[in-house]
């Protein structure tokens, strides 16, 4: 039942969202991962995010693609839960240790071994509409785990505009949409963070971005 | 389904199918005979043709209302990319929903044949409503310029798009022909075929600059050629498609190669002054929607209030 309405609903709804309320421009489609497991990184603005990374792969990779996604924010009632869990396909992770010893990226450590796509916001939550803020090192530390497996970062424009974080209308734009060459880690951790992050900002400037004052 | 569509409008239809045809088979023999050289664009734009006809075809000759949803949805497109391509203010977004809203009440109007409702709508009710919610949000920080830019957006994107609409509901003319499918294809193709003719005549004997600093590269040659071209083809198609005396069908091939020229370099100011060259990249090989109907955002009113003086 749930695989049945997570198909309908990335096969029809958000590619309609998406393709026809909004409307993708995709510069290096080719670079887009084929299958798993991979890592797929993005700048985070909007809830749309997640739906439109999602609606970038072809439908038959869907079974394997799972967002990483706040256990707290997610997960805060059952409703919401059954939505995230079973139609969008998160792996919850929490944002705060509840026990000194536990490992906040297992169920992201899990979900690669088992070879899906993962979708992975470094900035952790979508801030202020249409501004890049600081990554968070996790991204750092699983590809350090994980040194043969491609993260792939995309750059995205537009979708803070579209729907940015607390307003309840979609306000249709054209989205921009850079898919980034894949890099993979190394024991570096911040030399890893550093090329991704000069990797993202190659991206964004490679778009013309009217001003958004 | 009830066939609305004179057989008139299917002939015209199926020969701009031949002319795909052939210019394919050119494109086609140009790759094989010249493998050195890229025609990449040549083919992407051909290519792109045939689905835009073949889309434009099928929503004018179903029924009307297919053909008034699908004036709907290019308005919507057209706006989006407008709306996308400007600087916008973040205070602004619910007016940029209402700025949407417009477009079904718009097409509504025409559905429901109401002329009244559907000349006014744009320039004098969405005129007051947009202003009077900008200054509910009330911040003045490049109010003129929002109003300015949201309000030019609604006329070319909506008001002038909906023409093409409400030339498919115009009642039956004092001629012979009705109206409808067959205005609105001889105004599209002949819009179009200007387009293509100022380009061809432009790249052969193009010499003297008509635009230098809007559009470097239209020439006076290629407009003379472009306005020309236009009017023997509007002789030509006029008896066919529409009650057009000989005179008449002059008149609009002058008009609209002219005025096809004025909203190709208006669209062309507006990429200009933000620093694009496309307007974006729906269709490959033409660039955006903008880029394709920059020309009909000036013929189809002019067109229209043309046929509603003298025959409707």
């Amino acid at each position: 039942m749930g695989t049945i309405i997570r198909f309908l609903f990335f096969g029809v709804i958000a590619r309609f969202v998406a393709l026809f309320v909004l409307g993708l421009n995709v510069r290096h489609r080719e670079r887009l991962p084929k299958g798993g497991p991979c890592i797929v990184i993005a700048n985070h603005n909007s809830h749309l995010d997640t739906i439109t990374l999602m609606t970038l792969l072809p439908l038959k990779l869907l079974p394997r693609v799972h967002p990483v996604a706040a256990a707290d924010y997610f997960l805060r009632n059952r409703l919401l839960a059954w939505f995230a869990l079973k139609v969008i396909g998160i792996v919850p992770i929490n944002r705060q240790r509840t026990r000194p010893d536990e490992e906040l990226l297992k169920p992201v450590r899990d979900s690669i071994a088992r070879g899906d796509v993962l979708i992975f916001f470094p900035e952790g939550s979508r801030g202020q509409p249409e501004e890049l803020t600081e990554f968070k090192n996790g991204i750092a530390r699983l590809a350090e785990q994980f040194p043969a497996v491609p993260v792939v970062p995309i750059f995205m424009h537009g979708l803070g505009k579209a729907l940015p974080k607390g307003e309840a209308i979609l306000v249709p734009f054209f989205i921009d949409v850079f898919v980034g060459e894949p890099l993979t880690g190394g024991t570096d951790r911040e030399s890893f963070m550093r090329s991704l992050r000069t990797r993202m900002d190659a991206l964004a400037a490679e778009g013309h971005f009217p001003p958004w004052t | 389904m009830r066939f609305d569509a004179q057989p008139a409008v299917l002939y015209v239809f199926g020969s701009l199918f031949v002319l795909l045809v052939v210019a394919s088979s050119i494109t086609w023999l140009l790759r094989r005979s010249r493998p050195d050289k890229d025609y990449t664009e040549l083919t992407q734009r051909v290519n792109s043709w045939w689905i835009m006809i073949a889309i434009f075809a099928f929503a004018i000759v179903v029924n009307v209302n297919v053909a008034i949803g699908f004036f709907a949805v290019l308005s919507f497109l057209a706006l989006k990319e407008y709306l996308s391509l400007i600087p916008t203010r973040r205070a602004d977004r619910r007016v940029l929903f209402w700025c949407y809203l417009a477009i079904p009440v718009q097409f509504w109007w025409v559905h429901e044949r109401w002329y009244h409702m559907f000349i006014i709508w744009v320039p004098v009710w969405m005129f007051l409503l947009i202003s009077i919610r900008m200054v509910v949000i009330g911040e003045t920080k490049d109010f003129l310029r929002a109003i300015g830019t949201l309000q030019w957006g609604m006329l070319t994107m909506i008001f002038s798009v909906s023409h093409l609409a409400y030339l498919l509901v115009l009642p039956e003319s004092k001629g012979a022909i009705g109206a409808g499918p067959g205005l609105v294809l001889f105004i599209v193709m002949l819009t179009q075929l200007n387009d293509v003719a100022q380009y061809v005549w432009g790249k052969t004997l193009g010499r003297h600059k008509v635009s230098p600093t809007v559009s470097p590269k239209k020439t006076a040659e290629g407009l003379l050629g472009g306005v020309l071209t236009t009017t023997a083809l509007s002789l030509l198609a006029a008896p066919l498609l529409t009650p057009l005396t000989h005179w008449a069908a002059v008149a609009v091939g002058l008009i609209t190669g002219l005025g096809g020229f004025l909203g190709d370099i208006t669209i062309s100011a507006v990429k200009r002054d933000l620093g694009v060259k496309d307007s974006g990249a729906l269709i490959p090989g033409h660039g955006g929607i903008l880029d394709r109907i920059d020309s009909l955002t000036f013929t189809a009113p002019l067109f229209f209030h043309f046929m509603k003086y003298f025959y409707y």
